[in-house]
């Protein structure tokens, strides 16, 4: 029998396994849309913004096992798309994105709300395609699945013309599909797989760091063994964390530009790293030369040959799937019975405890001030650690990575690689879609909230429960720090006057608001969000935070690791910056 | 340096502006390009000619073989290779410069395809260097058009790139 271009794209998707598609409707995918609405294997959400479904569909996934899945018009709704999409690339998410577009006959010819999608976001995916034959829909998204979630994972765009989702042809979809020239690897190179053990095996001061990939590789059990078996120090990269347990010892905290002291000062010093699905880049190493001025041995596990001698030349490249060369790893070392030298490792991790017994993640507590970390360690306390927890791009975004301890993979959903705000919502309501009976948390900023605050719309219709922590100092907090550090405190346009009552906000689109001004107030206001009463309701909480406060320790542009911008206590004159000027921060 | 790398991709809508797409996404420098299809007609062959260091050009190895259509990459310098490109020269020929110019082309093992009492377009193959050099030892003033394709690549001996 056949059926429709339309009906074919929902029988495929239904074979995909699709639980939720995140969504708009426009003219070129209303034939899709009716198919949708004749259907009730999978449901849709509608978004109120392009960027918002993308987002959604994307965290969905990073908290699932699952490839997300998103349905657009063409043009504007195509468009709208684009930087949830490029979001998704930066961080290897898989998702597949279906754009409708202008019918066949009608493309080039400018026709209303045609956009050459495929043009536009070609350099954004991991792949995409223009459907123009009807008989190629079904295997096209057979394809568009497989490339999506193998090898090193990223989204996937598939336009289909709208006379295309009008056709008819028979369905049927393929059980499984080669694609001759692509032939993602996985099992690493068995003679440098022994070399890098060898390596591990002679050193003196190792270290394991660990990034995204390993979290998309489903590597954290692997990776936790091989840390644990040899008491091993061990670092998670933004998007790694919860790779390996945050609360764990040997765990020295996040590297890179908002790294811990101890975290940095080990990656510069160490003499054998083993990174595991990270890629060396400008956040987490800064500069490549200063880097390496410390000689190290380097081994780099990574699925993606190219993310290897991008930035930083290694000693025993493997390319492989990070699950599949960890196992090789660990069989290897349990049949040596080696460890590495105890005397030396215990050394080493002397030395790690001195630089961690500075506590660079101390702040000053105030009574006046709500302390934006400790609106971040309230809310760890109180939601056992469990909280699966996104955020959205800025100063937040960083102290809820040094804040909250992440103990699993898949807990922590945040736009590392292209620092997308406006992630942090959307990207809840995925999650909790994903996991409904997850305490789901947005940490955001009132900037950053206010780039997809319509979705607190779409919450409300889905019931997603999420709890917003807005961490409002009225200011554009990241851009206010470097143009306090870097600018002689001329904040420009980084202070956002005229802020709306979020609390009104909130209650206008059906949910419960909070604002809390007082340090005093955080932790009971936590509470009851966080309380059986309030369970089933998102809570937006407005935390009025300390203005002045600024995210250490820091790595300046052009400093190497060991040359941290360290918090006051512990700068050695303890004085503030020569340019520290509070005078004009309202 | 200067290196030959010769693609094969799959012949499909798209697959060039990708391949360019990254090139000018990631800044890497394209002297020149030609790319056609092949005996297989599923199957395109692209010639890049480029220069970088060797750790820009094993990136841009990579980063070739990341694309979904590229079925194989290879870099021809990595052992001996043919080289070739086609040049169609128009120039200014009269009076005496005429059997100066029929003398030149032959030289160059050139061949004049196309005459008018005013000029000559000549057809000429070789080497980039080779056309380059065909440029040089001509009087600049008299060439009114220049077209080349862009060097094409084979490796030498039985060394083939095929699926």
């Amino acid at each position: 029998m056949q059926i429709s271009g339309a009906e074919i794209l929902v029988r495929s998707l239904q074979e995909e396994g699709a639980e939720y598609i995140f969504g708009y409707p426009g003219g070129a995918v209303l034939e899709i849309y009716d198919a949708i609405f004749r259907q009730n294997q999978f449901k849709h959400v509608l978004v109120r913004h392009e960027q918002a479904a993308i987002h959604a569909a994307d965290a969905y996934s990073r908290s699932s096992d699952k490839v997300g899945i998103a349905l657009v018009t063409s043009g504007p709704g195509a468009t709208n798309a684009v930087t949830g999409i490029a979001t998704a690339y930066m961080d290897s998410i898989p998702l597949v994105v279906i754009s409708g577009q202008v019918a066949t006959p009608a493309i080039g010819m400018d026709a209303f709300q045609e956009v050459d999608m495929v043009g536009i976001t070609r350099p954004c995916v991991k792949h995409n395609f223009l459907v123009k034959d009807i008989k190629d829909l079904a295997e096209t998204i057979k394809k568009a699945f497989y490339i999506a979630k193998t090898g090193r994972p990223g989204p996937v765009v598939v336009d289909i013309p709208k006379d295309v989702t009008q056709a008819l042809a028979e369905f049927a979809y393929p059980d499984s599909v080669h694609i001759r020239s692509y032939l993602p690897v996985t099992r690493g190179h068995p003679g440098q797989i022994k070399k890098a053990v060898g390596l591990l095996m002679g050193a003196k001061r190792p270290y394991i760091y660990v990034g995204g990939g390993a979290v998309q590789g489903g590597a954290a059990a692997e990776v936790t063994e091989l840390v644990r078996s040899l008491g091993l120090p061990c670092t998670n990269t933004l998007m790694g964390l919860g790779a390996y347990p945050g609360s764990d010892p040997q765990f020295l905290g996040m590297l890179g530009m908002h790294g811990t002291y101890e975290a940095n000062m080990a990656m510069q010093n160490c003499d054998v790293l083993i990174a595991i699905g990270a890629r060396f880049d400008d956040r987490v190493i800064s500069v490549p030369e200063h880097f390496l001025s410390s000689p190290k041995k380097i081994v780099h596990i990574d699925v993606d040959p190219s993310s290897i001698a991008k930035r930083v030349k290694v000693d025993v490249p493997i390319v492989g799937d990070v699950k599949h060369v960890l196992k090789e790893m660990l069989e290897l070392i349990r049949a040596s019975g080696e460890r590495p030298d105890a005397a030396a490792l215990a050394d080493w991790w002397q030395q790690i405890e001195a630089w961690r017994s500075r506590d660079c993640l101390l702040y000053k507590p105030s009574s006046e001030f709500i302390k934006p970390q400790s609106v971040v360690q309230a809310l760890y306390e109180i939601t056992g650690g469990n909280a699966i927890v996104t955020s959205d791009v800025g100063q937040h975004q960083m102290w809820a990575a040094q804040y909250y301890k992440f103990d699993r993979p898949k807990q922590w959903l945040n736009s590392g690689g292209l620092g997308t705000m406006g992630f942090g919502l959307p990207a809840a309501m995925g999650a909790q879609l994903a996991n409904p009976d997850a305490t789901v948390a947005c940490i955001t900023g009132e900037g950053s909230i206010q780039m997809n605050i319509q979705e607190l719309s779409t919450c409300k219709q889905y019931h997603t429960p999420v709890k917003v922590i807005s961490l409002n100092n009225r200011y554009l907090g990241m851009v206010r720090q470097w143009q306090e550090f870097f600018y002689g405190t001329r904040y420009s346009e980084s202070y956002m006057d005229a802020l709306p009552d979020f609390v009104k906000i909130a209650e206008a689109y059906g949910h419960v608001g909070m604002k809390i001004e007082s340090p005093a107030d955080v932790e009971p206001a936590l509470r009851e969000a966080f309380s059986a009463k309030l369970k089933e309701r998102l809570v937006f909480m407005d935390f009025r935070t300390d203005q002045s406060e600024n995210v250490f320790p820091m790595i300046r542009n052009g400093k190497g690791l060991d040359q941290m911008d360290l918090p006051p206590h512990m700068r050695e004159d303890d004085a503030p910056p020569a340019n520290r000027d509070y005078g004009n921060l309202c | 340096m200067k290196h030959i790398l010769s693609i094969l991709l799959e012949n499909e809508a798209g697959a060039l502006s990708r391949v360019v797409g990254l090139f000018s996404a990631r800044g890497y420098n394209i002297d020149s390009l030609t790319v056609s299809t092949t005996e297989d007609p599923t199957l395109s062959r692209m010639t890049i000619v480029t220069h970088g260091s060797d750790d820009v050009i094993e990136q841009i190895t990579k980063q070739l073989n990341k694309l979904i259509e590229v079925v194989k990459v290879i870099d021809l310098n990595e052992s001996e290779h043919i080289e070739r490109e086609l040049m169609l020269i128009k120039v200014r020929a009269t009076g005496k410069e005429r059997e100066e110019m029929k003398r030149m082309a032959d030289i160059f093992r050139g061949r004049i395809i196309d005459v008018t009492e005013k000029t000559y377009t000549i057809e000429l193959t070789g080497t980039t260097e080779k056309l380059g050099a065909f440029i040089e030892a001509i009087d600049r003033a008299v060439i009114l058009e220049t077209v080349r394709t862009g060097a094409s690549g084979i490796g030498r001996g039985e060394r083939i790139l095929k699926i």
